[in-house]
């Protein structure tokens, strides 16, 4: 077994408001080896972002705890990088400009920041627009420069919430195959919420299954495809089978 | 239809689209007005025609100039500090829930005092000078600054600020990178209210207690009963006021391209906005 890179043990999250008390997760274990591309799908609300939240160290846990390459780790601000779905992109600055963000934070002047992320932009197929505002681009141009925005703060550690959840369907399959290609160059260990099962296995080395919310992890399943992945595979038997597997593990009446 | 599709006008023949119809209204009611100066028989001291108050303009240029000149200096000071003013005071606001919930209701205080009273007092207690008259102007500049301001700063994405704070950014770099620019459309709301308000504030504050200014000669005018000279002295203000604007107008368009995308813009034309 590889190196862990990050674990959760029996973390229990609650929000109190209103006098009320929601319990979002419950007792929740996960274990992402170094290097893997985990996808976690769940109904609506059942706690994936708060997941997200306390490994990126916005939130702590009530109990449990969060472990990061294999440390138990309260400080974690900063040593993951996250996604969201929505792009984020600050209108007032250009492409450029918005993806040096994570270095500008981290106190890499601009002009070196810019240097280094100019050569990054063919791969994100971005170098016609540097200079654009985000406004001036597509949903997809603009999801793709928020991932080099994420791939720049150069952490070990991503988590991806949805990303090409707000994408028509044929932009969405040409960013996940080019988001494995990047994948595949800089070799992070991600997680990748989405709720699309078939958008899960495709993506992923293992899908896990939350539960309705209080949420823990109720299935974990291996996905055998070699890669690298061809928009082809998801007509293979194997790939159906997964996907009958992971709609029962939902409650989807199939 | 994506819209970097369609051809863009060229800049002259767009100032010209968007210029032309006020400017022909504006030559019709002065049109009209023309007319019924003169057709109506009613003395030049009721209603003096535009052109009695273009030569009134001509022939009192003297004493109108550095009325002008006074005015615009009280006006520029005034809403320099209102400025300055209201932005500290919406940066204030914008620290605590507190801060916030204590100041905004004496800022609404503060406008519903009449400035008719407040002005004489004033004069009383800081003389007929420069000062009394700032201070209006800053009266009256503030308000919409500093709310307008407020509210700018408190309108930034709160998910955006998440995603900040989760890169490490310090309370200090979300300020400057997230809800100071955030703010800025705000501001300059806050700004284009201001200077319309500023140079009638200087002038209310001369016709008050004045010992030079276009409010004075609007007083004086008025007690002559020189009808034309008072609409003269409407007139210059009015000009002043709309310059002003339309020099924050090309400012923020200068400081926030960002904000004035050719996408924007047309799809505002599209929706009717302009």
């Amino acid at each position: 077994m590889r190196k862990l890179s990050v674990e959760l043990q029996g973390v229990s999250k609650t929000f109190h408001a209103d006098g009320q008390s929601v319990r979002s997760l419950d007792d929740l274990t996960l274990r992402i080896e170094d290097g893997e591309f985990l996808t976690l799908i769940g109904p609506s609300g059942c706690g994936k972002s708060t997941l997200f939240n306390l490994v990126v160290g916005l939130l702590e846990p009530d109990e449990g705890d969060i472990y990061l390459e294999g440390e138990i780790c309260r400080e974690r601000i900063g040593r993951v990088s996250y996604m969201p779905q929505r792009d984020l992109l600050l209108p007032w600055r250009n492409i450029l400009d918005n993806v040096i963000i994570p270095l500008e934070l981290t106190g890499v002047p601009r002009e070196e920041a810019r240097g280094r992320a100019q050569s990054m932009l063919p791969l994100f197929g971005l170098e016609d627009f540097a200079n654009s505002y985000p406004s001036a681009l597509s949903g997809g141009m603009r999801q793709r420069a928020a991932l080099q925005r994420t791939m720049l703060a150069e952490k070990k550690i991503l988590l991806l919430d949805e990303p090409f959840g707000a994408l028509d369907a044929l932009t969405r399959r040409e960013l996940q195959g080019w988001l494995l290609e990047v994948w595949r160059r800089f070799g992070q260990t991600v997680i990748f919420i989405t709720h699309d099962v078939e958008e899960a296995i495709y993506l992923g080395d293992r899908v896990a299954v939350m539960s309705p919310r209080p949420g823990r992890i109720v299935k974990i399943v291996d996905v055998p495809l070699p890669r690298p992945r061809r928009q082809a595979m998801i007509t293979e038997p194997i790939f159906s089978s997964l996907l009958a597997e992971l709609l029962e593990a939902l409650g989807v009446t199939i | 239809m994506d819209s970097r599709d369609k051809v863009i006008q060229p800049r002259s023949t767009r100032f010209w689209h968007e210029a032309l119809p006020p400017l022909l209204l504006v030559c019709f009611v002065v049109l009209v007005w023309q007319t019924v100066a003169v057709r109506s028989g009613l003395s030049a001291f009721i209603l003096p025609s535009p052109i009695q108050v273009a030569q009134a303009t001509y022939e009192t240029w003297d004493i109108l100039l550095p009325a002008i000149g006074t005015t615009m200096v009280e006006t520029s000071i005034g809403l320099g500090i209102a400025i300055v003013f209201g932005v500290v005071i919406a940066g204030v606001m914008d620290i605590s829930n507190l801060l916030r919930r204590s100041l905004y209701p004496i800022l609404v205080a503060s406008q519903t005092v009449q400035i008719l009273a407040i002005a004489p007092l004033l004069i009383i207690w800081f003389g007929f000078g420069l000062l009394p008259k700032v201070l209006v102007v800053i009266l009256i500049c503030f308000f919409p600054l500093a709310v307008n301001t407020a509210d700018g700063l408190a309108s930034a994405d709160p998910d955006l600020v998440a995603l900040l704070r989760s890169m490490g950014a310090s309370r200090n770099q979300i300020w400057r990178m997230v809800r100071l620019p955030a703010a800025m459309p705000s501001f300059f709301s806050g700004l284009r209210i201001a200077v319309t308000y500023s140079v009638v504030g200087a002038t209310i504050a001369e016709w008050v207690g004045g010992s030079a200014g276009l409010g004075l000669y609007m007083l004086r005018s008025k007690n002559a009963l020189a009808t034309d000279q008072v609409f003269a002295a409407i007139v210059v203000t009015s000009v002043i006021s709309i310059g002003l604007y339309t020099l924050v107008y090309a400012l923020e368009r200068a400081v926030l391209p960002w904000y004035y995308t050719t996408q924007r813009e047309e799809h505002w034309e599209g929706a009717g906005i302009y």
